[in-house]
């Protein structure tokens, strides 16, 4: 039974191929936008807290009430012993993260962030090294920055020295795909040379990075340390991240805007899809009449007209799908990264389908209520 | 007995404030095997009557039996079934799917009832072989004459095998030839298949046709002429 409905919309669809162009033209154009803002809104979430999440650490010890990584406020690294002395800490390491000035060949100054790890600890350093090892920055003014950001910074190759607040800086290697989400670009650098880059004292680091040792509950950890450590958070590397995301993405409305964004996506795409599906409708109401008239019941008639709705979604979730994944192609080589990961690209179709359904109900509505008698109306 | 039975049927429609009587306690029994004809002027109440006998239109007031089952009591929505499985409608206007060929235009109305895959093409191939179109199963509705677009609709009609056929105006937009060919292949469906048919036609050329012929005006049955004899219980001509 349910072939030859699939039929009956299938032919009502393609019937009129000019409208079925701007049925798909429809979807394609809303799904693309809700792809693109969606996936900017995930790619600067991701951005926003890549450091934490990138860091190997369990917990993160940072001066107290720092709402997000950008904003650390330097603390007495005395602490760090006491760190390392708390039973269940496997591993701890200072960490700076600071802004300051990289000054290029031609005198212009660019902001950039400046990351100061320790090279002899796997906490807290840069990742997709493409050139260069991380591993180099143990030499003193060595440092590591994104090939994202190689023009914006004036660097073309490796050895190339610059100077970052006055003090020479000689890049050593690059990686591939660091975004920086406030368009301060990553240097990566040992802690050392971080405490001259970004003038933080000798006896001062910004985060202590911590490492649980195997089988040590991290909340427990957490507990323990915030026993013994006075005038300092320490966050789990999930709730770190968590507040630095929400941050950016809500406190300062950025997230909020793209999201808006995607909404209006999804208006524009019903509303779009409603309207063709509607006119489809209103095209074939007079067979819809005859159905009827035949004794067709309203649910045989929703099942034809839910059919081509989600014919036309799936049509056009297929080409706006190719057309995302060129976008988020382009995307990788510039300043925003667009991310559709294989759950969003997956929930995308469904949401196509309820949007495409949803619109239907228009047509649904108006299906439901024409009186089968018009059939004897000429 | 008589497959269709309408006791006192009155159907009224609001007018502003005052309301319009479309039909005015009508009694009619319509009778397997017999071609009747509705005729009467425009607004005189036919077409209002075929749809209520149809079950597309529910009366204001009054009875009506279709093969012995009371439909004015029944809810809107089990109406559907009772059209489905009981009545074939003719439309003036055929009423085909542009977009399907006959042959899915005849299995559509058998899908309807749940017939579907092989049984329901092989059942449409039939149908239309039976009204003389064997050979334009794939043809569209566009590549056919009014004659042969009328018997695709009656095919079907027919694709239920419902022993009432109820049909509006089926020779209006047909020529004069290709409406005898319609009128005999109905003709046809009562005497020889017992089918209850009945006609609401204009065209005064089809009432050499009928076995009954009932006219109507202002909502009224004003006569009611059985031309030829049927056995009411078999269909038969007497």
């Amino acid at each position: 039974m349910d072939l030859r409905i699939s039929e009956l919309a299938w032919r009502n669809l393609v019937h009129d191929k000019v409208r079925l162009l701007v049925t798909v033209t429809g979807v394609v154009f809303a799904v693309v936008l809700i792809v693109v803002e969606l996936g900017l809104f995930l790619g600067f979430t991701t951005t926003t807290s890549s450091l934490i999440d990138r860091s190997n650490a369990d917990l993160w010890i940072a001066a107290a009430r720092v709402p997000y990584i950008e904003m650390g406020v330097p603390f007495s690294e005395r602490k760090l012993p006491t760190v390392l002395a708390t039973p269940g800490v496997a591993r701890a390491t200072k960490t700076i993260v600071r802004f300051s000035q990289w000054q290029r060949h031609d005198g212009r100054q660019e902001s950039v962030q400046v990351i100061g790890f320790d090279p002899d600890q796997p906490l807290g350093g840069p990742w997709s090294v493409v050139e260069g090892r991380a591993a180099d920055l143990k030499l003193a003014d060595n440092v590591i920055v994104d090939e994202l950001y190689k023009t914006k910074l004036g660097v073309s190759r490796v050895g190339e020295t610059f100077e970052i607040r006055g003090h020479r800086a000689r890049v050593a290697g690059f990686t591939r795909g660091i975004r920086s989400f406030t368009t301060s670009p990553y240097v990566f650098t040992s802690f050392k040379t971080a405490q001259d880059f970004a003038t933080v004292a000798e006896d001062q680091t910004v985060f202590i990075l911590v490492k649980a040792a195997n089988g040590q509950d991290v909340g427990e950890l957490r507990s323990r340390l915030l026993s013994r450590l006075k005038d300092v958070d320490v966050l789990t590397t999930a709730e770190f991240s968590g507040k630095t995301r929400f941050y950016w993405m809500f406190t300062t409305g950025a997230g909020v805007a793209v999201l808006l964004a995607a909404l209006l996506g999804l208006v524009v795409g019903v509303v779009v899809v409603a309207q063709t599906i509607y006119a489809t409708t209103m095209d074939h109401l007079a067979e819809y009449g005859t159905l009827k008239a035949m004794g067709a019941t309203n649910g045989y008639l929703y099942r034809v007209i839910i059919q081509q709705a989600v014919i036309s979604a799936i049509a056009g979730y297929a080409l706006a799908m190719a057309v995302s994944v060129f976008v988020v192609r382009a995307s990788a080589k510039g300043g925003a990264a667009v991310l559709l990961p294989l759950p969003m690209a997956v929930g995308m179709l469904g949401l196509t389908i309820v949007m495409c359904t949803g619109a239907a109900l228009v047509s649904i509505n108006k299906v439901t209520r024409l009186d089968p008698a018009t059939v004897f109306k000429g | 007995m008589a497959l269709i039975e309408a006791r006192g049927l009155v159907k009224t429609y609001a007018q502003g404030d005052a309301a319009m009587r479309a039909l005015d306690d009508v009694s009619i029994d319509v009778n397997p095997g017999e071609l009747m004809l509705l005729v009467g002027p425009s607004g005189s109440g036919k077409t209002t009557l075929l749809s209520i006998i149809g079950c597309i239109l529910s009366p204001s007031s009054g009875s009506l039996r279709v093969l012995g089952e009371e439909v004015t009591r029944l809810r809107a929505r089990d109406l559907p079934a009772i059209r489905r499985e009981r009545i074939g409608f003719v439309f003036q206007a055929f009423n085909l799917f542009p977009t399907l060929t006959t042959l899915q235009n005849v299995a559509l109305a058998l899908d309807l009832k749940g017939v579907a895959g092989r049984q329901a093409r092989d059942r449409a191939a039939a149908l239309l072989d039976d009204v003389g179109l064997g050979g334009k199963l794939e043809s569209y509705p566009a590549d056919l004459s009014g004659g042969q677009k009328q018997r695709v609709a009656i095919a079907r009609a027919l694709a239920g095998d419902p022993p009432i056929i109820l049909a509006d105006e089926p020779t209006a937009a047909l020529d004069s030839q290709s409406g005898r060919a319609v009128m005999i292949l109905l003709q046809r469906l009562a005497r020889e298949r017992g089918r209850a048919i009945a006609i609401v036609t204009h065209d005064n050329r089809m009432l050499g046709y009928a076995d009954r012929t009932v006219r109507m005006e202002d909502g009224r049955i004003v006569s009611d002429v059985t031309e030829r004899k049927t056995d009411t219980t078999t269909g038969a001509a007497a």
